[in-house]
């Protein structure tokens, strides 16, 4: 197991310098340069030079590459161009909004996905099967911004439940903070577990064709414990894998559901620091979600070795 | 009193009759066979018996244990029945146990499940029985986990299962079937002791007639989901009043006329061939490697029928993966007419095309979207110049009416033929390009017995007609007898012996080949049976 984990960890950090090369590489040919972008088209050429002199932009790719890592490792992510202020406590803002969205959409994805997906393949081809595959066609095909716009008509203009948008931030207490992500956490999570329950459905029915689940039936299992204790973990494998993606999705992916209710996550920092070229933003947001698509890929390794005993022996 | 009853039980699935009034008992202490070939219903009976049908099923008729009438049971009765008055073994080992749990968990389960025993007293159990079917904690600790051991270990732990909780009655579904003859003999050893010592009756499934006389006090042959004859062992054997029974017996001991071996005069030479496989790195040591083929040098002669036999890790599919030029080897060579096998980093073409294969699984080795006549040309890639037009129409009817198909069959899909026939398809596809040798791993195991034996008598046909050269490799000792001139024994990755078939079956001098050939379960002699 101990082998196990550090194969997993020396495998996290080359990719980690991978991508860091790759993003670098990617950002520094895009066409648009910030200084240029800033000043305006009739800017001076001495102008622009002091600009791009200010903002470290003449020094030569490769230390410029350099300076960026070392900034990282140390916390130091680097001045924003366009507002001057230092980019990790940009990111650090948006960082409280983003992730308690993206665990809380998948605390619900999940909550919902695995009963349904359980209930499902325990019926299989009966009428709750049926229904319960029907809402997730229905989840996996609706966009969740129509969610999102349905949800606030019902429940914040018509019920007056929830407010319509907007963040209360959480310095007036967690309460107040995780009842203004309520709406946005359901919009994001109703099509992620429709994908999760579809998974967990089609893993279990494939488990529940393995011969141990008819030697737990000939030992005495009713159909239901054999499914619970044989069949559940069993099928938690590619249950994880879908889980995994879905996470890294949700922290950066919730950017149109960050629109429809004015939450200021990291979806919009992106977009407003792309719209104004400002590099190093973008540059240091990516960065920063990769490193976490990278980390959860490392614990659903890990969580795979924990299901099953087989991986913890491969090296 | 019958412990097991089965009295006029008919079974449908849909429209499909499985089962047309079977009729079975079973004596406590007594162990009864069912026997027959795919599709008897042999497996449906024990299905039928554990109530585990599929949903779809429906039924008529009585199935009683000790007394009480089984059909007339719920489903929630039944949960409490088996595992406790039935318990049940499968075919399986490998894929029988549940990979995320211990072994010690899933004996435990049989006991806590029907809340039998406090918690320590099931462990103390899961000991007990455990060590009874020759797993002592000891050297095998309650927390192993399935992958951890071997097939016979593994069937060992499904059999502790079983009875756990001392049933009166254990059915065992193919339970050697997909074991070596050594561990098998183990296995059907562990089983008698079983029903001696603790009195229980013994229902095996099985389509193996050597098995079946080794182990059964009674014996019922099944075809198409009906009893075509029932009896006492010995009586069964000797009267063998049903012509089904007969052609089971016969097609199970089935011997083919071989035409002479010819005089020695090598195609196939292997000298000194080694081939490793790397061992998972360990930190802080050198790269460990697994010898799997040890120096083995053999030669096969134009014309003749080798054998090569051994038990599953013996290395004897790496030979052959090898000889086919697929790998790499480590050290040695392996020439075809004088040409190496593999050159470069990649098989040797020139020499492919004079050597072709058939493999065990007439399922798995064909692309299910394609037709016959594609599936059968597919080793024409190996030639210059490929036939095409009229000449390859002739080529695939002259192939398809040479196994003992028709022309017509060229525009079929391979899901429309039977396992017996889809085995001629592969060895149509072998000889399509004329090549000089072919090689056949394991080729009649997956077959019926009088499937079986008409592939092989097609096979002896087709040696002379086409001046063919075959490597026979199978773990079947009672096939290779009859299809093989000389026979290589392999253990470990090394040949252990060799000589001419007859010789070594009669003779072994070996200590690993005695052992071999005493564990083989033998068909009985007619005739001594009749004394």
């Amino acid at each position: 197991m101990l082998r196990y984990s550090l194969k997993r960890l020396l495998s996290l950090i080359v990719s980690l310098a991978v991508a860091s090369v790759v993003i670098f590489a990617v950002i520094e040919v895009a066409p648009g340069d910030p200084a240029s972008f800033m000043l305006g088209v009739n800017a001076q050429e001495d102008t622009l030079a002091a600009l791009r002199a200010e903002l470290g932009l003449d020094v030569p790719k490769v230390q410029r590459y350099f300076d960026w890592i070392g900034g990282l490792l140390v916390g130091d992510f680097g001045t924003s161009y366009t507002y001057r202020t230092p980019v990790a406590q940009m990111i650090a803002d948006r960082m409280w909004v983003s992730l308690p969205l993206a665990l809380y959409a998948l605390a619900l994805s999940t909550l919902i996905a695995f009963p349904a997906g359980i209930y499902a393949a325990a019926r299989r081809g009966k009428p709750g099967d049926v229904a319960v595959m029907g809402a997730t066609q229905l989840g996996v095909a609706v966009p969740n911004f129509w969610f999102a716009m349905m949800l606030v008509l019902i429940f914040a203009i018509n019920l007056r439940w929830f407010g319509a948008g907007g963040f209360a931030g959480w310095d007036k207490g967690v309460w107040a903070g995780i009842h203004s992500l309520t709406l946005p956490a359901i919009a994001l999570a109703l099509p992620q577990a429709a994908i999760l329950a579809r998974v967990m459905r089609s893993a279990l029915l494939d488990i529940l064709g393995e011969d141990f689940m008819r030697t737990a039936r000939a030992k005495g299992l009713t159909r239901r414990q054999a499914l619970w204790r044989h069949g559940v973990r069993n099928a938690l494998i590619p249950v994880l894998t879908i889980l995994g993606l879905q996470f890294s999705f949700l922290l950066a992916g919730s950017i149109i559901i960050e629109q429809v209710f004015f939450l200021p996550g990291l979806g919009r920092l992106v977009f407003q620091a792309i719209s104004s070229r400002d590099l190093i933003v973008v540059e240091s947001v990516v960065m920063l979600l990769v490193f976490a698509v990278i980390m959860v890929n490392f614990l659903v390794d890990l969580a795979y070795a924990l299901v099953d005993p087989r991986l913890r022996d491969r090296t | 009193m019958s412990l097991l009853e089965i009295r006029d039980l008919n079974l449908g699935i849909h429209s499909y009759d499985i089962l047309k009034s079977v009729h079975l008992t079973v004596a406590p202490g007594e162990v009864v066979a069912v026997t027959g070939e795919s599709g008897s219903g042999k497996s449906m009976t024990a299905l039928a018996v554990m109530r585990l049908l599929p949903e779809a099923a429906h039924h008529s008729g009585s199935i009683r244990l000790d007394g009480t009438e089984l059909l007339d049971l719920t489903e929630a009765q039944m949960c409490r029945l088996r595992g406790a008055a039935v318990g049940m073994v499968f075919q399986e080992p490998m894929t029988a146990l549940n990979p995320v749990k211990t072994i010690g968990d899933q004996v435990m389960e049989t006991i806590l499940v029907h809340r039998a025993m406090t918690r320590e007293r099931a462990e103390e159990r899961a000991r007990e029985v455990l060590t009874r079917v020759g797993l002592p904690p000891e050297r095998f600790p309650l927390s192993r986990y399935p992958h951890e051991l071997s097939g016979g270990q593994r069937q060992r732990v499904v059999i502790a299962m079983a009875i756990a909780l001392r049933p009166k009655l254990l059915i065992a579904d193919e339970p050697t079937t997909a074991l070596d003859v050594t561990t098998q003999a183990q296995i059907l050893d562990l089983l008698k002791g079983l029903v001696e010592e603790y009195g229980m009756g013994l229902l095996i499934i099985t389509h193996d007639l050597a098995v079946v006389s080794d182990i059964a006090d009674r014996i019922t042959v099944m075809r198409y989901g009906e009893v075509v004859e029932s009896g006492p062992t010995r009586r069964l054997f000797a009267e063998m009043r049903h012509p089904y029974t007969r052609m089971l017996f016969e097609a199970s001991g089935h011997k083919v006329s071989l035409p002479p071996a010819p005089p020695p005069e090598p195609i196939l030479s292997v000298e000194g061939v080694v081939r490793d496989y790397p061992l998972p790195r360990k930190l802080f040591r050198s790269q460990g490697h697994h010898r799997a083929v040890d120096h083995v040098s053999f030669a096969l002669n134009r014309g003749e029928r080798l054998g090569l036999v051994g038990e599953s890790g013996c290395g004897k599919s790496t030979l052959t993966r090898a000889l086919l030029g697929l790998e790499q080897v480590q050290a040695g060579r392996i020439l075809l007419d004088g040409e190496p096998v593999f050159s470069g980093s990649r098989p040797n073409l020139a020499v492919r095309r004079k050597m072709q294969v058939v493999f065990q699984d007439p399922f798995g080795s064909f692309n299910p979207r394609h037709r016959v006549d594609r599936l059968i040309t597919e080793p024409f890639h190996l030639l210059k110049a490929q036939p095409s037009g009229s000449e390859r129409r002739d080529r695939i009817a002259e192939m398809l009416s040479a196994v003992g198909l028709s022309p017509d069959d060229a525009g079929k899909y391979i899901h429309e033929f039977s396992g017996g026939q889809r085995q001629r398809i592969a060895i149509a596809r072998a000889l399509i390009i004329r090549p000089e040798l072919i090689l056949f791993d394991e080729a009649v195991s997956a077959l019926d017995v009088s499937v079986r034996a008409q592939i092989l008598d097609l096979l002896a046909e087709l040696c002379e007609a086409y001046n063919l050269t075959y490597l026979f490799i199978s773990h079947d000792l009672s096939v290779v007898r009859t299809v093989t001139d000389r026979v290589l024994v392999m253990r470990a990755g090394q040949i252990v012996e060799q000589g001419e078939t007859e010789r070594v079956f009669s003779d072994p001098q070996h200590d690993y080949t005695r052992t071999l050939i005493a564990a083989a379960p033998v068909l009985p002699e007619i005739g001594a049976l009749r004394a």
